[in-house]
């Protein structure tokens, strides 16, 4: 295992490369460009033997790799924010016509008003389009969990899209000691796709074809199967992971310091990070706290959940996303998970973050010494903001 | 006339197996067949969301005997680009063809930005669109390639209004102005003409746009008999002139031998009905003729046959 | 582990900076850091970069509250902003100025240099506007949280050739300078 010092689209970049896409296509969107920066260069200087199509909109990038996967080869997109949103019609498309596109969600911020900076806004809104989505608390797990969506997608029990979600700025921007694995080692771990049917003149399919009410039901229920499926499937990928790279990364639930954990921290991706700083300074002052973070969201590891988390007296969900008019839509899916259970967690919803706000050490210590909560609590709202015609 | 549809049927293959659920009459599913056949079967084809793909591919029913796939209503030329990108990276493209296919509503409207992207990109691949001018496949609402006062239910005539207020979107000259190597514009009414530019368009290396219009029965409201007499009248009178591009110049247009006025192409259509009805709608139909003549002077459609085609370009216009 | 702020505006290089200082603590074998404020980036509005550096893996990505140091490569943001907002007791701040600066507020126990990397910026790289790297060369002399080598390493292998050379030559006269000189200010100036 030997680290380099690279920015995180460089490393993304570069497994990506490893993992030997042969069609590629993205639109330009802050701040995920610099990872197709890196891999249209990769292109250009002939590293990387693809075809890099520049497209006029997410739309069509997801479409272009829509095709591309359907005529049996392996493709790569990247977007965020408003490009995930638009994509998202397509998205839909490639998990029911059961494409294995794997893609990069640089989570960021949807507009009004504009931000370019990160929550998870982006990625959840596209929550029931059939993608599996994985959150990454690092850059290096960024590069891992990316090789391994490759695994996980292109399983025949699966033929699903990846998506891995890697909060903007925070984790692509910085620069910090990543390892990149040897393209010997990703190819023994990474077979050449497999596709189970494609586009071929010497084999003629047809694909997206018209279900109707009496068999669209069946393809719903086929999909929801197959992310089952992927619940299995995603530890046993991160063991093989583990086998052949020496690296545990992956999984579905990640659990810091929860065996007698009495409040638990909920969050998925990179936030997970201050959170256990938070809990190393609370257990430092005689606190049982403990933090589980979710990689998996898509499919919803519910069981690995209540294991991980049956034992603490409170949870707080925290989150980078809002069901505006409801709560955070990771609280009510740990809710969910804990119903008609006893005894079970009191939970609550905390939604922070949003925007790019930094949601530092202390606010977590004071969160998580606050008797009483709003549902959902709004972490850090701001008293000199004027909130026009609302009570706070 | 109608005699010609099956002596096309005769011609045909069974790329494009019958047995699908398109109406009598159906110009695009005739259409369809004329430019599959051409192409042979060493195609990958792309439809978007329309009649086309939803006549077509009924699952688990397809006409389809070449593969073949439709994923949105938008989309086709990216799906089209992605297909195209994977037969280059894995050393097939040339021998197998890409065509992406759509009606007027998903190319010229829903689908224009990633028509547009398509040529832009300058993928090999040919691109039909099926021109049968509305809507079809929600009930006839008009497109961007809805002619001039032609009512729909979203042009409806009215008290106010003459139907559609709008000309139809000269799409072919637009996919000029990319650069595109080769566009035509054609008509189910004249097989062999669609059958040689599906041929030499698919010669050419780089991106195609064929335009054919299809007359749809049930949207323009004439006798499901009479598609190729609808389809060669719009011909005849110069409202949908045959023309061919290569690099930009004007290289071919389907000659007028006797002008056919507008009027014989309008009044079996139910959609132009109420043209028919006052005087007012009288003077519109004159509009029309305008138009047709102005086409007829614009591709030099009367030209006597030695006449060589003079050059045209957008800056000449 | 050790927090880092560098003060500057869009544009003069402050995240190469960030990057160049995490990049050398990198090759000691050390963990490191380097990320931009998560903020606008017109270029001249002004920006902070921030670096952690650890003798640990480095889990932490909030932006960086509490600085052990703090670098100031625009000097013209001492006026507007409080430059030593947050620095921890003990603290440094090294700022690239031709005199010493009697106007940075300590609120506790520190240091404050000075270092003329625009002047030496100037005259080895001919822009006075990247003084980013000569900053870095003050630093390691007054923190000794890297070598000098180190830091010289790091900026030839980002910037191969001349431009490398003449940014390692900089960051050793900056070096050199704090080194030859007496620190500026020093204590509680509460």
């Amino acid at each position: 295992m030997t680290q380099r010092f690279i920015q995180g689209f460089r490393a993304v970049a570069e497994a990506t490369a490893l993992s030997r896409p042969q069609v590629l296509s993205a639109y330009p969107i802050t701040p995920q460009t610099g990872i197709v920066e890196e891999l249209a260069q990769m292109v250009a200087d002939g590293t990387l033997k693809a075809e890099f199509v520049n497209v006029e909109s997410e739309h069509s990038a997801a479409s272009v790799v829509l095709g591309a996967s359907a005529t049996g080869v392996r493709v790569y997109t990247a977007t965020t924010s408003q490009g995930l949103l638009l994509m998202n019609e397509v998205l839909y498309n490639i998990a029911g016509m059961r494409l294995p596109v794997v893609l990069t969600c640089v989570n960021r911020a949807v507009s009004a008003p504009i931000n370019i900076w990160n929550d998870q806004q982006d990625s959840i809104s596209v929550r029931d389009a059939g993608i599996l989505q994985l959150y990454a608390e690092n850059n290096q797990e960024g590069v891992d969990l990316l090789i391994q969506a490759y695994r996980i997608a292109e399983d025949h029990r699966i033929l699903l899209p990846v998506m891995v979600c890697m909060d903007g700025y925070i984790l692509p921007h910085a620069y910090e000691p990543v390892d990149i694995p040897s393209q010997e080692a990703v190819d023994s771990f990474l077979p050449a796709y497999d596709p189970l049917y494609r586009l071929d003149p010497d084999n003629p399919v047809s694909m997206g074809a018209l279900a109707e009410p009496d068999k669209y039901l069946e393809t719903r229920y086929m999909i929801h199967k197959a992310m089952e499926s992927a619940l299995k499937l995603i530890p046993q990928v991160a063991a093989q992971f583990q086998a052949t790279f020496g690296r545990a990364t992956g999984g579905l639930v990640e659990s810091y310091r929860m065996e007698d954990a009495e409040v638990a921290l909920v969050t998925m991706g990179s936030l997970a990070a201050t959170l256990k700083e938070t809990a190393d300074e609370l257990r430092a002052e005689g606190r049982k706290v403990g933090v589980v973070r979710l990689i998996a969201y898509r499919p919803f590891p519910a069981q690995e959940l209540r294991r991980t988390l049956g034992k603490a007296r409170r949870a707080l969900v925290l989150e980078k996303a809002i069901s505006l008019g409801s709560e955070g839509p990771l609280a009510l899916e740990v809710k969910a998970a804990f119903h008609g259970l006893s005894p079970a967690p009191a939970i609550a919803s905390c939604v922070a973050g949003l925007g790019g706000r930094d949601i530092p050490v202390e606010t977590i210590k004071r969160l998580a010494s606050q008797p009483s909560l709003a549902s959902p609590e709004f972490v850090d709202l701001r008293a000199d903001v004027e909130l026009e015609g609302v009570e706070r | 006339m109608s005699r010609n549809i099956r002596d096309v049927e005769k011609a045909l293959d069974h790329t494009f197996a019958s047995g699908h659920s398109a109406c009598s009459g159906c110009g695009e599913a005739l259409g369809a067949r004329l430019v599959l056949r051409a192409a042979g079967k060493n195609v990958i084809l792309t439809t978007a969301t329309g009649c086309l793909e939803v006549f077509s591919a009924n699952y688990p029913y397809s006409s389809w005997g070449v593969p073949w796939i439709h994923s949105l209503f938008e989309n086709s030329a990216a799906v089209a680009s992605g297909i195209e990108a994977a037969l280059r990276v894995t050393g097939k493209l040339g021998k197998t063809k890409v065509i992406a296919q759509g009606g007027d509503g998903a190319t010229a409207d829903i689908g224009f930005g990633a028509l547009s992207g398509m040529f832009d990109r300058g993928h090999d691949i040919l691109y039909v669109c099926y021109d049968n001018e509305a809507y079809m496949n929600t009930g006839v609402q008009r497109s961007g390639l809805t002619p001039y006062d032609a009512s729909t239910t979203t042009s409806p005539a009215g008290k106010e209004a003459w139907g559609n207020p709008r000309p139809k979107k000269d799409l072919p000259q637009i996919v000029v102005a990319h650069g595109v190597p080769y566009v035509a514009t054609a008509s189910v009414a004249y097989p062999h003409d669609l059958d040689r530019k599906v041929k030499k368009a698919l010669s050419i290396h780089g991106p195609k746009y064929i335009q054919v219009h299809v007359p749809c029965p049930l949207g323009w409201r004439h006798d499901s008999a009479l598609t190729i007499d609808i389809a060669e009248l719009a011909v005849k009178t110069g409202l949908y002139p045959l023309v061919e591009f290569e690099n930009g110049k004007l290289v071919a247009v389907r000659r007028i031998p006797k002008k056919v006025p507008v009027e014989e192409y309008l009044k079996p259509q139910g959609r132009f009905a109420h043209l028919f009805r006052s005087e007012e709608g009288r003077s519109q139909i004159e509009v029309i003729q305008v138009m047709a003549d102005a086409n007829i002077e614009r591709y030099h459609l009367m030209a006597r046959p030695e006449t060589e085609v003079e050059p045209w370009s957008p800056t000449e216009a | 582990m050790k927090e880092i702020r560098i003060h500057a505006r869009a544009g003069q290089g402050a995240i190469t900076a960030a990057l160049l200082l995490a990049s050398a603590a990198f090759l000691e074998g050390k963990y490191s850091l380097a990320f931009p404020h998560f903020g606008a980036e017109r270029t001249g509005a002004p920006m902070n970069a921030y670096a952690r550096l650890s003798d640990a893996p480095i889990r932490l990505r909030t932006q960086v509250r509490r600085p052990d140091y703090v670098l100031v490569q625009d000097p013209t943001l001492i006026a507007s902003q409080d430059v030593a907002e947050g620095l921890k007791d003990g603290g440094i701040i090294v700022v690239n100025s031709d005199h010493p600066r009697h106007d940075i507020r300590l609120k506790g126990k520190g240091q404050i240099f000075h270092v003329p990397a625009a002047r030496i910026a100037q005259e080895e790289l001919g822009r006075a506007d990247r003084a980013n790297a000569p900053l870095l060369g003050a630093f390691a002399a007054a923190t000794g949280e890297v070598k000098l080598e180190s830091l010289q390493k790091a900026v030839r292998s980002r910037f191969p050739g001349p431009a490398g050379e003449a940014n390692a030559r900089a960051i050793q006269r900056a070096y050199e300078f704090i080194k030859n000189h007496a620190l500026v200010a020093e204590g509680d100036t509460r």
